[in-house]
């Protein structure tokens, strides 16, 4: 389980305080396929890093019992003088693994061949991108977070990376955080929308989208 | 909350789980695999210590005593190396690491102890090997007690890792911290006691100069160097003193930043 309890974060900015969202409360069991809905800078990303643990919440707690990834659409901590293989030691080292197993599987997935002995900062942004996935298929977790769409590289390389995470990863619990409903309705079976710094719960897809836009069209959100 | 020792144990675990792979990405990171890659870590400060040596032989500087010139500025700049380096590495050491953030595990500390550990050991490493290679060609004596030298040096970088945690922390709510820092190594080399005999000055400069921890340090080591020639002042009590304060201060800091940083 993870559990949001009373969750409030604030940030301190050069205008003062400012709140980006309180009274936050958010139950994940295993395998649960969550949504979270909101517009830019609604606070989607930052919850996201408080449920990953990266950061702390100014205020309630946050209980892990299952193992929770980073969120996965971010880059992978890449030391861009490092090689993608010493890049994929650290990781492992990290996370308590083995690197030489997953050497293999690394450079299969990311089709970057010899590259990975190359320094990341002569990668393309698709060799990146490509790279940061598959480190991420590397530790297996009960519980991944997903910041946005995992869209890497073409299709068929975007196909093998659904195939990677939803199909052979399905029995996970997963926390997607989009404004794109078509990914939502695609991995979800229910939402929650973060709308005025409030999260709103619905157990129902349609619920939510028809919360979320009548929200979106409606007066600026009250802060 | 329960705490069992097994939980402790785990908590360790991971600890130097996480350390070791901040070790590992900063070695690589700073030395690479080009030329003599790690070497570096003790070559870099083996070279600053035999140019000083070098100039204050040549130089024929007075630091008020009979000692080899060569026996004083191994001990001397040995010691500022260890505690000076150290605040350098900790400070704005937070902002290249922020993307390791991300991974729920790394904290600011391990970054700083990853760094720490890799400093210390550069400046002991070149410290001991240039004793042995100093005192294999004769250049000076060999350390009339061993014991208080390794304390003494202890001593030292106890110091250095408590002003880095403290200074590093510091350093991530104030950018002043980083402007102020350099003039004020500068500054206090002169009076860290690597340059002078405490024994050699008025009484009066004595009495300021014993108010700087370090200076006790370094008047330790040499006891144990060459003791029995000098009259070395020190005050362990109270280094250990303005030691642990420095570093529970660094603590309290650093827990304060830490539910300050995000992550980029």
């Amino acid at each position: 389980m993870i559990k949001l309890i009373d969750v409030a974060k604030f940030y301190d900015t050069r205008h003062g305080r400012v709140r980006i969202f309180d009274h936050v409360n958010l139950a994940i069991a295993p395998g649960d396929k969550v949504g979270i809905l909101g517009r830019n800078g609604a606070g989607k990303s930052t919850m996201i890093r408080l449920i990953s643990g990266a950061e702390q919440p100014t205020s309630g707690r946050i209980e892990r019992t299952m193992s929770v990834s980073w969120p996965l659409a971010f880059g992978g901590a890449f030391q861009n003088t490092l090689t993608g293989l010493d890049n994929l030691r650290c990781i492992c080292r990290i996370y308590g693994i083995f690197p030489e197993d997953k050497i293999e599987f690394v450079e299969d997935f990311s089709e970057l061949g010899g590259y990975l002995r190359e320094p990341v900062r002569t990668y393309s942004a698709g060799m990146r991108a490509r790279l940061a996935f598959a480190l991420s298929m590397v530790v297996e977790f009960d519980c991944f977070l997903i910041d946005e769409i995992v869209a890497v590289g073409d299709a068929r390389f975007t196909e093998k990376c659904r195939t990677e995470l939803f199909e052979k990863r399905g029995d996970r619990a997963m926390i997607i955080v989009s404004h794109d409903p078509t990914y939502i309705r695609a991995h979800c079976d229910r939402a929650s929308a973060l709308v005025g710094g409030r999260l709103h719960h619905f157990e129902d897809l349609d619920e939510a989208f028809s919360f979320y836009n009548a929200a979106m069209v409606g007066p600026a959100e009250a802060a | 909350m329960r705490f069992s020792l097994r939980d402790l144990l785990r908590s360790g675990a991971i600890e130097w789980r996480i350390v070791h792979a901040l070790l590992m990405r900063e070695v690589l990171t700073r030395f690479g695999r080009h030329n003599i890659g790690f070497l570096w870590l003790f070559v870099e400060p083996m070279i600053f210590t035999l140019g000083v040596t070098a100039l204050w032989t040549f130089a024929k500087m007075m630091h008020g005593s009979s000692l080899p010139i060569a026996a004083f500025a191994l001990t001397g700049y040995s010691a500022v190396l260890l505690w000076r380096n150290m605040p350098s590495r900790t400070i704005g050491a937070v902002d290249p690491n922020l993307a390791l953030m991300y991974h729920r595990n790394v904290k600011v500390m391990d970054v700083f102890l990853a760094r720490l550990i890799l400093e210390a050991a550069g400046a002991t490493i070149s410290f001991v090997v240039l004793s042995i290679v100093f005192i294999a060609i004769g250049m000076i004596e060999p350390p009339e007690d061993l014991l208080v030298v390794t304390a003494g040096w202890f001593m030292l970088a106890w110091f250095g890792f408590s002003l880095a945690v403290f200074l590093g922390a510091l350093s991530e709510e104030y950018e002043i911290v980083e402007k102020l820092w350099h003039p004020s190594a500068y500054l206090l080399f002169p009076l860290s006691g690597a340059a002078f005999l405490v024994d050699a000055l008025p009484v009066a400069a004595q009495q300021a100069v014993l108010y700087l921890p370090m200076v006790h340090g370094v008047e330790y080591l040499r006891e144990g160097y060459f003791g029995s020639q000098i009259n070395a002042h020190y005050d362990l009590q109270y280094m250990a003193l303005c030691n642990t304060a420095l570093l529970l201060l660094g603590i309290a800091q650093l827990r304060k930043i830490s539910r300050m940083v995000i992550p980029e």
